[in-house]
């Protein structure tokens, strides 16, 4: 059974976007169960970034609705979807962007910090996902001396440190080497399972996508959902 | 996998009797699929015919196909030449999904559809693989990755070919 509209904790209906006179989404619909990983996929250019943009409150539709945990999203002023991203959401991306400024820590504990959970308590969790992540004794490097695989470590746990409801990861193992990735990716979903964390992970490639419990396809702006529920073996 | 040459390969380490070969065999090879005592027995009988191997006399108070087996010469020379020959590529999925869809384009059928339906089951293999990867030993995690770059590969043909299938199409209409 593929996630109905009952037991959804992030839908989108009928939602299009246009970039000028380049429609991105044409009547997308998706709607992703609490706790599953949802992977995204499609070929470059067919929309599944701008989906996963709208479905995180990052764009706004200018048709469609999109809802979270029964809530309209779309409807939301840009403070109030900044405060949901930043209360309720996870984000990793392609080039972990970290604030090149700041320590591997610090960069970890911004969620909290931004949230207002004080520096020492904020800092100390974020020192409990070194180990981990395998990031042991780096607490202090900064982004500039950090592997890829490193530093996309930090920003999962950078990610995951304020336990957001949803995580969004567009191309998490894009940047890096295919053994890399896939540490990446299991300890992305690890971390996810155990906190019962909903991940929608956007990606091209299939060997990041089997980490997933199952798939759907963007092809010009509309989704097609491929498969069933994960079968366990 | 060819069963008369791995045995000769497993029997190149040392001479063994026909239940260790069968152990190992499926320890290593046989991944839910085990070898029948009587394959191996008659594997080796074959073996042996063909001068590969060499049976021992029958071991006292151990049962009539309580033997053990030496690899000869000739079968060290086989198992060498096997295993510096590469092994045929085999794009025979890539030969039946083509047909398939080549025959939906020409009988008006949703070719798009059966594609999707293909990647779906192999995503779905390919979350197995994965599963065995986090779960199993050495020997699973590289039988997986063998397996999911195998499905990998279709899928990426899959993709090609939906994205020209309109194309296609018009070749195979024509």
């Amino acid at each position: 059974m593929s996630a109905g509209q009952e037991d959804a904790l992030v839908q989108a209906r009928g939602i299009h976007l246009s970039f000028g006179q380049t429609p991105a989404l044409r009547g997308a619909d998706i709607a992703v169960r609490a706790g599953e990983i949802l992977a995204v996929m499609g070929p470059s250019g067919s929309g599944k970034s701008t989906l996963l943009h709208c479905l995180a409150g990052i764009l706004v539709p200018e048709a469609g609705e999109i809802h979270f945990a029964g809530r309209r999203l779309d409807t939301l002023s840009e403070g109030e979807r900044s405060t949901l991203r930043r209360d309720r959401f996870g984000f990793v991306f392609q080039f972990g962007q970290l604030v090149p400024e700041l320590t591997a820590e610090e960069n970890v504990a911004l969620p909290l910090l931004l949230k207002g959970v004080r520096r020492g308590e904020a800092v100390a969790r974020a020192g409990e996902w070194f180990e981990r992540l395998e990031l042991d004794g780096l607490h202090k490097r900064r982004s500039g001396e950090l592997s890829g695989g490193q530093a996309q470590r930090v920003a999962l746990g950078r990610a995951l440190v304020a336990r957001p409801e949803v995580l969004f990861a567009d191309e998490p193992t894009g940047s890096l080497d295919s053994l890399t990735g896939e540490r990446v990716m299991e300890l992305l979903s690890t971390a996810a399972r155990e906190h019962g964390t909903t991940v929608v992970l956007v990606t091209h490639e299939p060997r990041v996508a089997a980490y997933a419990d199952r798939e759907v396809i963007v092809r010009d702006g509309k989704v097609t959902s491929l498969s069933h529920d994960r079968v366990v073996v | 996998m060819t069963v008369p040459i791995t045995l000769l390969g497993l029997l190149e380490r040392e001479p063994s009797h026909g239940y260790d070969l069968k152990r190992d065999y499926d320890a290593f090879f046989g991944r839910g699929k085990p070898l029948p005592f009587g394959q191996v027995y008659a594997t080796l009988g074959r073996l042996a015919r063909d001068g590969k191997v060499a049976a021992g006399e029958p071991e006292p108070g151990a049962g009539p196909e309580r033997k053990r087996y030496v690899i000869t010469e000739q079968g060290v020379t086989e198992v060498a030449a096997w295993l510096a020959e590469p092994v045929e590529p085999e794009p025979h999925l890539q030969t039946v999904l083509f047909a398939k869809v080549v025959l939906a384009l020409m009988t008006d059928r949703p070719a798009e559809t059966y594609l999707d339906t293909q990647r779906a089951a192999h995503l779905q293999r390919m979350r197995e693989f994965t599963e065995l990867k986090r779960t199993g030993n050495t020997v699973d995690a590289l039988l997986a990755d063998h397996g999911l770059f195998h499905l990998e590969a279709d899928l990426r043909w899959i993709d090609v070919t939906a994205a020209r299938l309109d194309a296609l199409a018009k070749a195979v209409r024509s």
